[in-house]
């Protein structure tokens, strides 16, 4: 009887990749531990060792196949001399292997956003209502036309150029350099600005967040990578009360321009220290800008926009959507404004304002909620501190009906916040109370089930802009 | 009273050398000495008058750590401290008016009133505060000195703490890397015996000029109420930093004569304590008695220096009360720098 051999995720939330190499051929004698192949995916590249022992019968995927989904046949082994027969019920298995697959992965389908390749755009119905642009300063940078690229590329770029510009600036954090970064976003800067600027720090956010300080406060331009945005909890007093509040003690003397960038949010599957998102907990803080990019676009117009600033950025990217593609302006100085919010579905029922990767999930909510025939309006809000309460409110009171999703806890989260300024803003035109979909009030648990019923989904914006529009 | 490592016998001979010195280079750090005690008795007097708030550590006893150390620097070095600060302002060279004024939280103070006792700096004079987090000016004194190292200015960081600060895992992590990436900064331990009312003996374990030692640091013991021997270890220490050698801590053994702070009634030393100190190691007296003693200077040439420090005093004084406090538009001001 055969033994499947199936493509291995190398992170939780790899959904594909690539069979660089195998290693073995089919009729060679397999002990467990003998590396099969090589896999590959944007961000590492890894051996696949064998588990069974047998003799491999057959190689089903094979070497440079690119885009294999996690969990499909790769090979099979068998007992010597058996013959591997592709049998109906291993094909129906695969298929629904690869399907569960993708159903599993925490990925956003791509066709509902805005500026992903076309041929996914088609399938969507009322993509007419997707803005590329909600601002005509923005437009400017579309007209050059736009390539396609990740989030992660996109960052990389953004600091790349940024440091081409600007010899002040550098980049340090844990496994920036050597490594090419924990998640692969700063790869190859190493090669091309030196270990002078581009610079491995020991596990020591405390310590590296303060010297990142200190080197702002003399002169310097530093960009400090938290491994992930859960450990800068380490750091977040240097954060707080060195970089934020120096300028004001100093009556004006002492700017600190630093950015303060990591992977944050929920990842998937590494449970509850390892997934938090901090955008509220930044945005209490006078003295902080907090930018929270969606796409390829923001993350890199944002970028170049927090390097250039001369205050501390705390920048909240998103380890999911790095490896995500959008189209991005290849105008050679696309630097987005901070403060703004961008419009990237307009609709007249209700508002739903969200950022980071919920912008993603909001977009599919609003495709589900056109067919309920409710026309929501999207918010992507780019920017959590200062938050453009202009564009929220104007959208408001058009619509008249407000859902906040965040993928952050509700309790004094950016949802409550929302809430408040809506009633400053505009309580005469509200019709219906602020809805907020927020992560569960727990912390995020392990169970591929539990964890989903914790996080914000679909269905729960859904829930809520019915909830508001009534309907 | 100097023991040094091991490791560092070898490592730190420089050529600090105080048989070179003027005796107006002396008498410049008696006056200096002097302008802090004067300068912080007045801000004590201040404090009692109800003129100045809040929290207000006051330096005496401590003067020949910052004097000793800064007649050692050069001006491209930088200086970073906690909150116990003014003294390290006025050996900067910042105007006793504007740290006053600070106190008094009027706008003339040096942050506009806005920083307080804790919290003052000057680009100019390369004075980078002022910090109130017990501990935190390490890591960032760090990054300044990686600065001086990024820029090539030839500078050194000189990041002071104190003996109680000297137990945060974060002057650890500074270490490690100030020590790995040979940073030039000198790491001074102001040791005067206490953290508040805890004593050495009771927060601190081992000796803390060793506490490099893992890191390969050089350490060193200091008679921190010898302005001269001060000097002179300072020298060192500038030396070996800034030749790309990497960091070097100094121990200072020094004693806070007041208490930590003006609501402090130090009850968890006795008197006889305090009164030794005073009498047999006090920093000013000894230089003075030095000054008489082995450089030909008189007692008439002391007095117009410390009239000279009594004016400059007052005068402090006098802007600090002078000086309005901020107009209340200065609330929204200074919270970002405008892009
Ligand atoms: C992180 C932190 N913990 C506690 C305090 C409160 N605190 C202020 S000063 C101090 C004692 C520090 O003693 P030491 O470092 O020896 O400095 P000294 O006051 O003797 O100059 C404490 C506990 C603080 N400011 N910061
Ligand atoms: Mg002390």
């Amino acid at each position: 009887m055969a033994i499947d051999i199936l493509m291995p995720a190398l992170s939780p939330t790899m959904t594909e990749g690539k069979i660089a190499r195998w290693l073995v051929k089919e009729g060679d004698a397999i002990k467990s531990g003998k590396v099969l192949c090589e896999i590959e995916t944007d961000k590492a590249t890894m051996e696949v060792e064998a588990v069974d022992e047998g003799t491999l019968l057959k190689i089903v995927v094979p070497e440079g196949a690119e885009g294999v989904a996690v969990n499909s046949v790769i090979a099979a082994l068998g007992a010597k001399g058996e013959v591997y027969e592709q049998t109906s019920r291993r094909a129906d298995e695969q298929t629904r292997k690869s399907t569960d697959a993708v159903a599993n992965a925490p990925v956003i389908d791509p066709g509902c956003i805005p500026g992903m390749s076309p041929a996914n755009q088609t399938q969507q119905i009322s993509s007419a209502r997707l803005l590329v642009c909600s601002s005509a300063d923005e437009e400017k940078f579309y007209s050059g036309g736009t390539k396609t690229m990740t989030v992660r590329e996109a960052l990389r770029e953004a600091m790349s150029e940024e440091m081409r510009r600007d010899p002040t600036v550098f980049l340090m954090g844990e496994e920036v350099a050597e490594y090419n970064g924990a998640y692969k976003v700063s790869q190859g800067m190493l090669d091309e600005f030196g270990p002078e600027r581009v610079i491995d720090t020991p596990i020591t956010e405390m310590g590296f967040a303060g010297l990142g300080v200190g080197a702002a406060f003399g002169g310097l331009k530093p960009i400090v990578e938290f491994m992930t945005m859960n450990f800068s909890m380490q750091a977040i007093d240097h954060i707080v009360n060195s970089a934020a509040k120096t300028l004001y003690m100093s009556g004006g003397q002492m700017g600190c321009p630093i950015v303060f960038r990591g992977p944050n949010g929920a990842a998937a599957r590494v449970g509850a220290q390892h997934s938090q998102c901090f955008a509220s907990w930044y945005a209490h803080i006078p003295g902080l800008y907090v930018l929270a990019p969606w796409n390829a676009a923001d993350a890199k117009g944002l970028m170049k926009a927090a390097i250039r600033n001369p205050n501390p950025v705390v920048f909240l990217e998103n380890e999911i959507m790095y490896g995500q593609s959008f189209e991005v302006p290849v105008h050679d100085d696309f630097v987005l404004p901070i403060g703004r919010a961008k419009i990237e579905r307009a609709g007249k029922d209700v508002t739903i304002v969200a950022y980071a990767i919920m912008v993603g999930k909001a977009l599919q909510a609003a495709e589900e909620l056109w067919k309920l025939g409710i026309d929501a309006e999207v918010i992507n809000l780019r920017s959590i501190r200062p938050l453009d309460v202009e564009t929220i409110a104007a959208s408001v009171r058009k619509t008249n009906r407000l859902v906040s999703v965040e993928e952050s806890w509700p309790f004094a989260g950016i949802g409550s916040e929302m809430a408040a300024l809506m009633m400053e803003h505009c309580f005469d035109d509200l019709d219906a109370p602020i809805a907020r979909v927020c992560h569960k009030d727990v912390p995020l648990p392990y169970a591929a089930n539990l964890e989903k019923l914790a996080l914000p989904q679909i269905e729960d914006i859904v829930a809520a802009a019915r909830g508001v529009c009534n309907r | 009273m100097v023991s040094k490592t091991k490791s560092e016998e070898q490592k730190l001979r420089g050529s600090g050398d105080n048989s070179k010195l003027s005796v107006s280079e002396i008498l410049k750090m008696y006056e200096d000495m002097l302008l802090i005690r004067r300068f912080e008795e007045r801000a004590g007097q201040l404090y009692g008058m109800g003129l100045i708030g809040g929290f207000c550590h006051l330096y005496i006893g401590q003067e020949a750590v910052v004097v000793g150390i800064q007649s050692a620097q050069k001006p491209e070095d930088s200086v970073i401290t906690a909150y116990r600060d003014h003294g390290h302002m006025l050996a900067c060279g910042m105007e006793p008016g504007g740290v006053m004024a600070e106190l008094t939280g009027r706008i003339g103070g040096l942050s506009k009133g806005k920083g307080g006792s804790m919290h003052m700096f000057s680009r100019e004079k390369k004075f980078y505060g002022g910090h109130g987090i017990v501990g935190a000016q390490i890591p960032i004194g760090a990054g300044l000195g990686f600065a001086h190292k990024y820029l090539k200015d030839g500078g050194v960081n000189i990041a002071y703490m104190g003996d109680g600060a000297s137990n945060q895992g974060q002057v650890y992590e500074a270490f490690n890397m100030a020590a790995l990436w040979k940073l030039p900064v000198v790491f001074v331990i102001e040791n005067n015996q206490y953290g508040m009312g805890t004593s050495v003996a009771r927060h601190a374990a081992g000796e803390l000029y060793k506490r490099g030692a893992g890191y390969d640091i050089p350490g060193e013991r200091i008679d921190g109420m010898d302005v001269l021997a001060v000097r002179k270890a300072a020298m060192d220490a500038l030396e070996h930093a800034r030749s790309g050698k990497g960091p070097v801590l100094l121990e200072m053994m020094t004693y806070r004569y007041r208490g930590h702070s003006m609501s402090d009634p130090a009850k968890y030393r006795t008197k006889e304590e305090l009164d030794h100190v005073r009498e047999e190691r006090d920093p000013i007296e000894r230089l003075k008695g030095q000054l008489l003693r082995d450089y030909g200077v008189k007692e008439t040439d002391l007095a117009p220096i410390e009239e000279r420090v009594k004016e400059e005093c007052l005068r402090a004084v006098e802007f600090s009360k002078e000086s309005p406090e901020p107009d209340p538009s200065e609330l929204w001001t200074d919270v970002l720098v405008e892009a």
